[in-house]
């Protein structure tokens, strides 16, 4: 085994028993971001010297005796998605807009990831502003599946998702609005968590829709998702709607195993257009999950066919205001370098937001979203858990969709819920299927599992039951 | 529904190109159409003729979360805040004048 492809926990086991250096897998991850990154275009940009200086100074502390107790990253390279802000190294959020900003100051999940000792190997591509399911969107071009290049990675967190899969690092950021992280982590056989609302600081990474936006990440394992939020959870007084509820030690949930527990399967989520081998695997991972002693009970979300249409009027008009504030004046270029998919959103928004639309829009979605609130609140009261599939495709071909933007939204519509409600959702792999919609190629599917406002740490323990069950993650893309 | 492009892209301080707006008509058209859905929801109906469905603006219950008002030192320096920006003078970001100086 390569040294990029070892998971956070296996990195560090090794590197506390001194079997090889912190230079050693980055230099590791470097190398296979030179030999693959042209064809899967994951990074807009690599700090290769920034990394190689980080890397020496966490080997360095580690001979010091700094432990992995008081700094859990220390020596372990990840990447970050382009739309985190990293003091002096630019940050784009995949826009012409902002092609040659230079941030001014840490996010405020960068500063922790870096305080933890993580070595920062570069920045990842994703749709332009996050406006995208497909990684298509980036004004510096589409990033491509690993696991086959003629398809999308899924978005917006498209080069994060691809490049963890090709193994150029050892765990990727990202943000979750309506599915940005659960969805590529399904097509690209990877563990993604989108926290609970609030959970993780959104301080310093650059905003698409505020009531929305929640920072989370990729992983090869669930465990590795847990030690990763151990170091990005928690209130941050520069963000204020970061609660003060406390975070947990989520490693703890590890390997606990998930007898009695309830877990609540969605009817209305298994109707219409969800690709029948896709239910297939989520019906295999329901029975697997049966003999690992949980008990299944059907529940009913009744509201979530309003959801995408709740959805993209409530982030459209939170759009059109968070992108009013690019003027080109205190930093970036003027509005006329907006791609087409952010003059898209911010003209819907602009419109639901207008006088004489607002009830009717933005103030009716609002509402509707209290609902399928509530439909998740109720649901709670019966189960510890919610399983259901991620997308209701496999991977598309490139070019695919590009066309339908209105087609492209309706893939999210098992994604776009856990953001309206607020709850965390957990992406795990669930194997590989041939599918209508991936004709010929085998591709990577996920089951996602959502929970109450706060219980990450149940979702941990649910994911990693079923990990182990399974070991889909050990399978690699051949590049 | 029926979207005027032209005045939505000046509100939106956009320039929108005559080929773009013919195209963003019927895409937002469509999109339109479907958000339409939400008109059959019935709303649970609340005292004195309003709504039972309160607005979700905030999903926590956060309300109203301040911060003791004490100045705290600027982290950034004043040559840092400007470093982005192509348009400055004497170390403040300069932009073009709002009211224009007439002869009368």
């Amino acid at each position: 085994m390569n040294l990029n492809q070892l998971t956070i926990a296996e990195a560090i086991k090794e590197l506390k028993e001194k079997k090889f250096s912190s230079i050693d897998i980055t230099k590791a991850c470097l190398e296979q971001i030179k030999k693959h990154n042209y064809e899967i275009n994951a990074f807009i940009t690599v700090d290769e010297k920034g990394a190689l200086e980080q890397a020496k100074i966490a080997d360095k502390l580690a001979s010091q005796g700094e432990t992995w107790e008081a700094k859990p990253l220390l020596g372990i390279p990840i990447a970050l998605k382009d739309i985190f802000l990293t003091k002096g190294l630019k940050t784009t959020a995949a826009s012409k807009v902002l092609e040659n900003y230079i941030p001014q100051y840490d996010a405020t999940v960068t500063k922790k990831l870096k305080d933890a000792g993580a070595v920062i190997l570069g920045k990842t591509n994703l749709d332009a502003w996050a406006h995208g399911s497909s990684g298509e969107n980036s004004d510096f071009g589409a990033t491509k599946n690993p696991w086959n290049k003629e398809y999308v990675p899924g978005g917006s967190s498209s080069g994060s998702a691809a490049s963890l899969a090709a193994d150029m690092c050892l765990a990727s950021t990202g943000t979750d609005t309506g599915g940005s992280i659960r969805l590529p982590a399904s097509f690209n056989n990877l563990v993604g968590l989108k926290p609970t609302y609030g959970r993780v600081s959104r301080y310093g990474i650059i905003a698409m829709a505020s009531s929305l936006d929640t920072i989370g990440h990729f992983t090869k394992t669930v465990e590795d998702s847990a030690i990763l939020l151990n170091v990005t959870a928690g209130s941050d007084p520069l963000d204020a709607t970061t609660p003060g509820v406390e975070p947990q030690d989520y490693t703890k949930s590890i390997g606990k195993g998930v007898k009695g527990l309830k877990i609540g399967v969605p009817k209305e989520y298994f109707t219409g257009g969800l690709d029948s081998a896709i239910k297939d695997k989520v019906e295999t991972a329901i029975k697997k999950l049966e003999e690992l002693g949980v008990e299944i009970v059907e529940i009913s979300l009744p509201n979530t066919e309003y959801a995408v249409s709740v959805y993209y009027i409530i982030m459209s008009s939170e759009v059109s205001s968070n992108l009013a504030r690019y003027d080109g004046i205190r930093f970036g270029n003027d509005r006329s370098s907006f791609g087409e998919e952010a003059k898209r959103r911010i003209m819907l928004g602009t419109f639901t937001l207008s006088t004489g639309y607002y009830d009717a829009y933005y103030k009716k979605a609002m509402q509707v979203r209290t609902l399928i609130k509530q439909d998740f609140d109720k649901a709670f009261e019966k189960v510890d858990a919610i399983i259901s599939p991620v997308s209701p495709t496999a991977p598309w071909k490139l070019g695919e969709k590009v066309n339908d933007p209105l087609k492209m939204y309706l893939s999210d519509i098992f994604t776009v819920t856990a953001n309206l409600a607020g709850i965390p959702g957990l992406s795990v792999p669930a194997g590989f299927i041939r599918s209508a919609s991936s004709g010929q190629a085998e591709l990577p599917v996920g089951i996602q599992i959502l929970g109450p406002q706060f219980s990450e740490e149940k979702l941990f323990q649910i994911g990693n039951a079923y990990e182990k069950s399974t070991d889909f993650y050990k399978q690699k893309p051949t590049l | 529904m029926k979207i005027n492009v032209p005045h939505i892209a000046k509100l939106a301080n956009l320039t929108i190109s005559p080929q773009e707006e013919s195209k963003l008509e019927k895409q937002l058209t469509e999109i339109l159409t479907y958000v339409e859905k939400l008109k059959e929801v019935n709303l649970p109906a609340g005292k004195a003729g309003t709504s039972g469905a309160e607005e979700t603006s905030q999903v926590t219950g956060l309300e109203n979360i301040t911060r003791e008002d004490i100045a705290k030192d600027c982290e950034l320096t004043q040559q840092e805040a400007i470093s982005g920006s192509k348009s400055t003078h004497n170390g403040l970001f300069k932009v073009k004048g709002i009211l224009v100086a007439t002869s009368e």
